[in-house]
């Protein structure tokens, strides 16, 4: 038997399939794009030419797109999936998830290897990686370049926390001279504190602190992010399967 | 909806922009309701006041207005509906619950309104509500900032009454509002040309308690192991019932109530077995304001109860009966009132015990706490609600919305992980 995960973000898809043993034998990310469907189709074309009998596939959906992979079994929220994937990968029962995904943000209490509570931004997209792409975009970075460049800036500050507005404040500071590397620094202050404060509505326990999802790679936001929880804050190159690997724990407990 | 064109030109309604409400109404409700499975037959009342609810209840106020007889408009479970009954007066609940009349609304409130507030005003001002049309006299109450001042705007359109609440609940409060109610009585009377007597306001209280007692026999099947109703089809109960004339919903609700009596004898459920038990606290649900139950019952979850004035703050506690006098009548009025809860009190710690007691009495597996965007009351009491909900051990999710629809998926997310997480 094979479980296989499928979790669609609003930036990237990602899957990863686990065979009978519970062992990750294959990860995959790939855009998105403008639509889950055929991100979905694209996804089960791939697994097909992998090799993998269909019949002897379990599998989940997860994601903001999740209900878009007709194919999947089950869909289960990526709030749980991540839960289960950070559990596996950490391989640690009681934690905390930090979760910065393309749309949302989601800090997650796990106790006992289950969640025990959430918090989740409301709307806007302060605090998540599309923040983030925007300002990176407005200043001619990718994402990740932003990130590490921010590492030698200080001294500046954004102090909107809607995306439009904040866009315009690193215009002005663009326009004003302001060096790059303040302004990126500015960017990821503004994202840590508002995923700090999103984290301080909920009672963190004593374990672990992981952050998964597409921003796990950017160090220098962990880094920030330790200073402001004033915690330790442990990521690895997989915490960006978190979800998709969480979905395909999920499918093992699928009866057919 | 039956032709009653003539009825809202005379109206003076916006006849054009209420095609466009008339147009979205039966397949948002065809989505919502007639979707669901298993309904009590019951409901059939409901479905069909639904189907033409800016055409039948309209109609006959019409009549009685005819007969000489007086609406009164009202926007809050405290202000009591015995008065203007014993009177000889009418009254219908005014409250928005479509996103439809907010854009109107916002047209004079600031945008950082409650929606409820901003729907009640946009559906006066922009004339697409019979209702809005139709009540003689409106009754405002000092409870929120959003409604005070609301008023001030309301009252330079229709002619407005507003009660003065107290915002604390010790016994001279409780004084000052038996006070605010004989004042009021003295309006309704003015208004009505009627004389209120001990005799007539007995009989009015006795009408107003058993229609709480019947909307109470409702929910009490909701506390049995199946579910023998649906949070929506008992939501839409709660909401017609601040329109519907009392008697009538009594006895509606009382052959509601026998049909889920029997479902529960029958071990009949609307919902498999397993789902998800949930109790939603917080701000009114106006109608056609269904979206939260409706994401919830989509997602896992059933409603079981409602601690909201939409639900039980508007039935729980009798006006006691046994008082023969004016005086003896209005402070028995007055303290069945004040034992409602709501968070425009201070200290409000009883509508904390209220919540917990629900809670174990419906057998809830987890609480929803919502808030309308933009109130400032039970956001802010939110964090009480949450933090006792969880010191009991009750796994709580806190929500804040409007009456768009623009974070639907989002709050489906978010809602169905609080039922993967209650297991
Ligand atoms: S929430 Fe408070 S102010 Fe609003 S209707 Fe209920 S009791 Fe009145
Ligand atoms: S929901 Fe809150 S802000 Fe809106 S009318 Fe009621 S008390 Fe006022």
């Amino acid at each position: 038997m094979y479980y296989i995960g499928i979790d669609i973000g609003s930036t990237c898809a990602k899957y990863a399939v686990l065979n009978e043993k519970k062992e990750l034998i294959r990860k995959h990310v790939q855009p998105t794009g403008w639509s889950s469907v055929e991100t979905a189709e694209s996804i089960r074309t791939q697994l097909a030419e992998s090799g993998i009998p269909w019949e002897e596939v379990r599998s989940v959906a997860t994601g903001y797109g999740r209900v878009s992979v007709p194919f999947a079994d089950k869909t289960v929220t990526e709030i749980t999936c991540h839960g289960r994937g950070a559990v596996w990968l950490h391989n640690s029962e009681n934690m905390t998830v930090i979760d910065i995904g393309g749309q949302d943000t989601k800090v997650i209490c796990i106790e006992d290897g289950m969640v025990k509570d959430f918090v989740m931004n409301d709307k806007c997209s302060a605090g998540t990686g599309r923040f983030l792409e925007v300002m990176a975009n407005t200043m001619a970075l990718t994402p990740s370049e932003l990130c590490e460049l921010a590492r030698d800036g200080g001294n500046t500050k954004i102090s909107s926390m809607c995306t439009v507005f904040a866009e315009s404040e690193v215009i002005s500071l663009i326009g004003r001279g302001e060096k790059k590397e303040n302004i990126a620094y500015a960017v990821v202050e503004s994202i840590a504190d508002k995923v700090a404060s999103q984290s301080s509505r909920m009672s963190m326990n004593s374990g672990l602190v992981c952050l998964t999802g597409g921003l796990c790679e950017c160090d220098y936001l962990r880094e920030v992010l330790c200073d402001k929880l004033k915690r330790d804050v442990v990521t690895q190159p997989d915490d960006r399967y978190a979800g998709a690997i969480g979905a395909a724990l999920m499918a093992t407990g699928i009866r057919r | 909806m039956a032709n009653y064109r003539e009825m809202w030109e005379q109206l003076g309604m916006d006849l054009e922009n209420h095609d466009n409400l008339c147009a979205v109404l039966p397949t948002a409700f065809g989505d919502v309701y007639l979707s669901q499975e298993n309904r009590p037959e019951s409901m059939d009342f409901w479905d069909m006041v639904v189907a033409d609810i800016h055409g039948i209840r309209p109609a006959e106020l019409i009549e009685e207005q005819k007969k000489g007889r007086k609406v009164f408009g009202t926007f809050c479970v405290y202000v009591p509906d015995e008065v203007v009954i014993a009177a000889d007066g009418i009254v219908t609940g005014l409250c928005g619950g479509s996103q439809f009349w907010v854009p109107d609304g916002e047209a004079v409130l600031p945008k950082s309104t409650c929606p409820l507030i901003k729907a009640s005003v946009g559906a006066r001002l922009g004339k697409t509500c019979p209702f809005f049309r139709i009540a003689d006299m409106y009754v405002g109450e000092t409870t929120c900032d959003g409604k005070k001042k609301a008023w001030e705007i309301l009252g330079k359109d229709v002619p407005m009454y507003v009660m003065d609440m107290p915002q604390m609940k010790r016994a001279k409060d409780v004084t000052k509002w038996m006070e605010e109610v004989e004042d009021f009585a003295a309006v309704v009377e003015k208004t009505t040309g009627k004389t209120i007597t001990p005799e007539k306001l007995a009989e009015s209280i006795h009408i107003i308690n058993e229609k709480r007692k019947a909307l109470a026999r409702v929910y009490e099947t909701r506390k049995a192991d199946v579910i023998p109703i649906s949070g929506k089809d008992a939501l839409l109960m709660m909401q017609i019932a601040f329109f519907d004339d009392p008697e009538r919903c009594a006895q509606m609700a009382n052959r509601l109530a026998d049909e889920l009596e029997q479902r529960v004898k029958d071990g009949v459920s609307v919902f498999p077995a397993g789902t998800k038990r949930i109790l939603v606290t917080g701000t009114p649900m106006a109608i056609p304001n269904w979206k939260l139950h409706h994401i919830i019952e989509t997602s896992g979850g059933a409603v079981v109860c409602e601690e909201t004035c939409t639900g039980t703050r508007y039935f729980e506690n009798l006006v006691d009966e046994t008082g023969t006098t004016l005086e003896e009548q209005y402070r028995a009025i007055a303290e069945r009132y004040m034992g409602i809860h709501c968070a425009c009190f201070t200290p409000n710690t009883e509508r904390v015990d209220d919540i917990l007691r629900l809670a174990k009495e419906y057998k809830v597996d987890g609480v929803i706490d919502v808030n309308l965007k933009f109130c400032c009351l039970y956001d802010t009491e939110g964090y009480v609600v949450e933090k006792a909900l969880k010191e009991a051990g009750i796994p709580v999710l806190g929500i804040e919305t409007d009456y768009t629809d623009a974070d639907a998926e989002q709050l489906r997310t978010r809602i169905e992980a609080f039922i993967e997480m209650l297991g």
